[in-house]
């Protein structure tokens, strides 16, 4: 493995690893603030219980997710240090605004959770909002940096340095805002449907368990929306790339050949060599609406690029087939939940629909593991779209092989470990002995 | 008036401060657990970790700013810092996350009594080795044995590696010492009777610890990081300066002897900001000694002025979240 490689993957790594963490820190305050809310209003214990369950799991999820952070922090320099030297300070202010975010995020998430005795429960469920803002801003923010990468705007690269720096320019790029909103959503339906999937987990074995019962309720909702939502997003995100990143776009739907009308290609095999897209549904005139709005647009093949700048097409095409295919998957899940609810059949009593939840728990991850493929893998071999490209600005440092093989094992350990202690949580909230109504507000 | 260069670079030392102050007395804390023992061990624990639960998050998040203005504000020297001490820095990251989810893993163990031993026993360890990995990395940035073409940022290869020398190694038994003590201090302040005075026990050895290794670190400084220790020996300031350190260290003692605890909290506070405030003042104008300095490596006006607006801003967030974490949880 040569060591731009290894660097490449330890980055990979390292970020698929936070992701899922950081998608949870956003995610489930938003669960454990309703669930807060129904018992402030309706003095029911059990929706106290079950808020007090969500933030245990939250807190184990969070500790996670910000140290996790820290390592991708560093390791941006440790990896990427020509990078940062140059692009530092340009993408410098959304990162010093995600400090600020995350400080707010960790403050309250401190208060939230050991100060069930100390706060008013007004101010209490205030601290829990504060959580969800502070996570919501701080992906928000490091998103814009991840924005202005693939598409770079307030600055000029002159040799080997960045000039002209406009950093508010550089923090609103036209990929911002689509891409956040994508991600947002992403983030609020793998966590719902995480959360859904391990109380069908438990309702499969415990039925009556009303905390059980109300908690996939609300899950569902919250991920049922956001899978409602998500296809907007995308698609607004899909114009902006076929605008500023037309090779990635080829590359994501494997079109080698420029083509107008274009077909849009549902699942395939690119092969780069052929220079072909094979086994894929074509439906036509599809890309060019989707892409541009108009039936008759042409859009451009991997072919009219030089054959250095594309990015792997086939890890591209195939994560995103991954994406789009969980979404929908997704998304006829919460139709289906939908019409059990409208024909008064509560989707908690349907066995089946149960167990298809349990199926779906890790797909949202997985879907937002394969978008950030998309975007990464899909920008290669660029690390800032069409200025520098990421093998100029990998460490010199060697054996690189030695920290990823070392990283893999950590993350490996930690989530075996948060893999266990999420189940015994989990399956403990399911036994009646320990049910006993804990402490309310002092 | 001072340069945006020069105003950054105190926004960066005041928040290296507060992160040892604070985030710093986190790991000595856990270092603590490792020495609990006699007949208030478990209580000894346990007043550990009430008191770092709700905070140590929040007060982690102050390395995350220091990391982010470093590589905004100074980006080559960020570079270059990440280049030379790719080990060190490594080995302080696998630290901060053992430590992190181990305490978590622990205070959420739901009974798992496998996963809480291992757990406790990481967490331990790995408050010991982190801030010893941090002094390393401070001590190597300070140490000027990391030569860096200011034009295109290139590292050059030295033959030694900068982090492997008495200097910075002495610099990181003082950080571990300076973190033990500040958790020691604090604990005074959090705890009555014997438990007290088990830790105002604890915090004078860790005091005179401090002491200890400061005194050599000073002298090696001299001889083999003179860029940083001629002038933090031999300036004008100097002898003014470590006579007030020195006073500050002692009066923190003297007011632990007399169980003065909150003077002797706030001076010991104050001997960590005189430590690294004496730090800033020797190392100045250099960001990276000898050949980064506040001048040729800052990032465009534009950025700076930006960054700062931010952390006007920011701070006015921040320290009212603080005031009410803290009011909350601490005396």
């Amino acid at each position: 493995m040569s060591d731009l490689l290894a660097a490449r993957s330890l980055m990979a790594l390292s970020l698929a690893f936070h992701i899922v963490f950081a998608a949870a820190g956003i995610a489930m305050p938003l669960l454990m603030v309703v669930a807060e809310g129904r018992w402030l209003r309706t003095g029911d214990p059990v929706w106290l219980d079950l808020c007090k369950r969500w933030s245990k799991g939250t807190a184990i999820l969070f500790a996670v997710g910000a140290v996790s952070g820290t390592v991708l922090s560093f390791q941006l320099g440790l990896l990427w240090p020509e990078f940062m030297r140059q692009a530092g300070p340009v993408i410098g202010l959304p990162f010093a605004m995600e400090g600020f975010a995350f400080f707010l995020e960790a403050i309250c998430l401190g208060l939230y959770l050991y100060g069930w005795q100390k706060l008013r429960p007004r101010t209490h469920q205030l601290a829990g909002v504060g959580v969800m803002l502070g996570g919501i801003a701080s992906g928000v923010f490091v998103i814009a940096a991840n924005a202005w990468m693939n598409g770079p705007r307030g600055c000029r690269h002159a040799g080997d340095r960045f000039v002209d720096v406009d950093p508010i320019a550089a923090m609103c790029t036209p990929m911002w805002l689509p891409q956040a909103a994508h991600m947002l959503l992403a983030t609020f339906l793998a966590v719902g449907f995480g959360a859904a999937g391990v109380h069908a987990l438990v309702l499969l074995r415990h039925p009556a368990s009303s905390l059980h019962r109300r908690a996939l309720v609300l899950a569902l909702q919250v991920g049922g929306i956001s899978a409602v939502l998500l296809p907007l997003s995308g698609d607004v995100l899909a114009k902006f790339v076929a605008e500023l990143q037309p090779v990635k776009l080829a590359a994501m739907e494997g079109l080698f050949a420029s083509e107008q009308p274009a077909a849009l290609r549902i699942g395939g095999w690119p092969d780069e060599e052929a220079a072909v897209t094979r086994y894929a549904i074509e439906i036509p005139y599809l890309l060019s609406f989707l892409a541009y709005g108009e039936l008759d647009a042409k859009v451009r093949g991997l072919e009219e690029f030089p054959r250095d700048e594309w990015p792997p097409v086939l890890i591209t095409h195939v994560a995103f087939q991954v994406m789009v295919a969980i979404g929908v998957l997704l998304l006829a899940v919460s139709v289906a939940a939908a019409f059990l609810a409208w024909r008064r059949r509560a989707p908690v009593d349907q066995r089946w629909f149960l167990k298809l939840l349990v199926y779906c728990a890790p797909l949202g991850f997985l879907g937002i593991e394969a978008g950030w493929v998309v975007t990464e893998v899909g920008r290669q071999p660029w690390i800032v779209q069409g200025v520098l490209r990421t093998s100029e600005c990998v460490t010199p440092v060697t054996n690189l092989l030695v920290p990823f093989c070392g990283f893999t094992l950590l993350y490996v350990v930690l989530a075996c470990v948060v893999f266990r202690l999420m189940r015994r949580h989990v399956f403990q909230s399911a036994e009646p002995a320990l049910q006993e109504p804990e402490d309310g507000h002092a | 008036m001072p340069d945006l260069p020069q105003l950054v670079g105190a926004v960066i030392l005041v928040a290296m401060i507060v992160y040892v102050a604070s985030g710093g007395a986190d790991f000595g804390s856990g270092v603590w657990e490792l020495f609990a023992r006699g007949p208030r061990g478990q209580q000894q624990v346990r007043a550990l970790r009430v008191a770092i639960a709700p905070i140590w998050e929040a007060n982690h998040v102050w390395l995350i700013l220091v990391v982010v203005l470093l590589f905004v504000c100074f980006p080559a020297a960020f570079a270059a810092i990440m280049v030379a001490l790719h080990l060190p820095v490594t080995l302080m990251l696998v630290g901060i996350v053992l430590r992190g989810a181990a305490f978590a893993f622990q205070s959420y163990a739901a009974g798992d009594h496998a996963i809480e031993r291992h757990s406790v026993r990481l967490f331990r360890v790995a408050s010991m080795i982190t801030p010893m990995a941090l002094g390393v990395v401070a001590g190597a940035v300070a140490g000027g044995h990391i030569r860096v073409d200011a034009a295109t940022g290139a590292v050059a290869p030295g033959a030694v590696r900068p982090w492997l020398l008495p200097f910075p190694l002495l610099v990181g038994l003082m950080t571990l010492s300076l973190c033990t003590y500040l958790a020691a201090v604090y604990m005074t302040v959090e705890t009555e009777g014997p438990l007290r005075e088990d830790f105002r026990r604890r915090a004078l050895v860790a005091g005179c610890a401090v002491g200890a290794v400061a005194l050599p670190a000073a002298f090696v400084a001299h001889s083999e990081a003179p860029v940083i220790g001629v002038p933090l020996l031999a300036s004008a300031w100097s002898v003014p300066f470590h006579v007030t350190t020195g006073v500050v260290a002692v009066a923190a003692l003297v007011a632990l002897g007399r169980r003065s605890f909150r003077t002797a909290r706030f001076l010991a506070i104050a001997q960590t900001a005189l430590i690294l405030i004496g730090w800033g003042v020797a190392q100045y104008p250099f960001v990276l000694a000898p050949d980064l300095d506040v001048g040729n490596c800052a990032a465009d006006p534009a950025v700076l002025a930006a960054t700062l607006i931010v952390l006007g801003a920011g701070t006015v967030l921040l320290v009212p979240a603080f005031v009410c974490l803290y009011r909350v949880f601490k005396q």
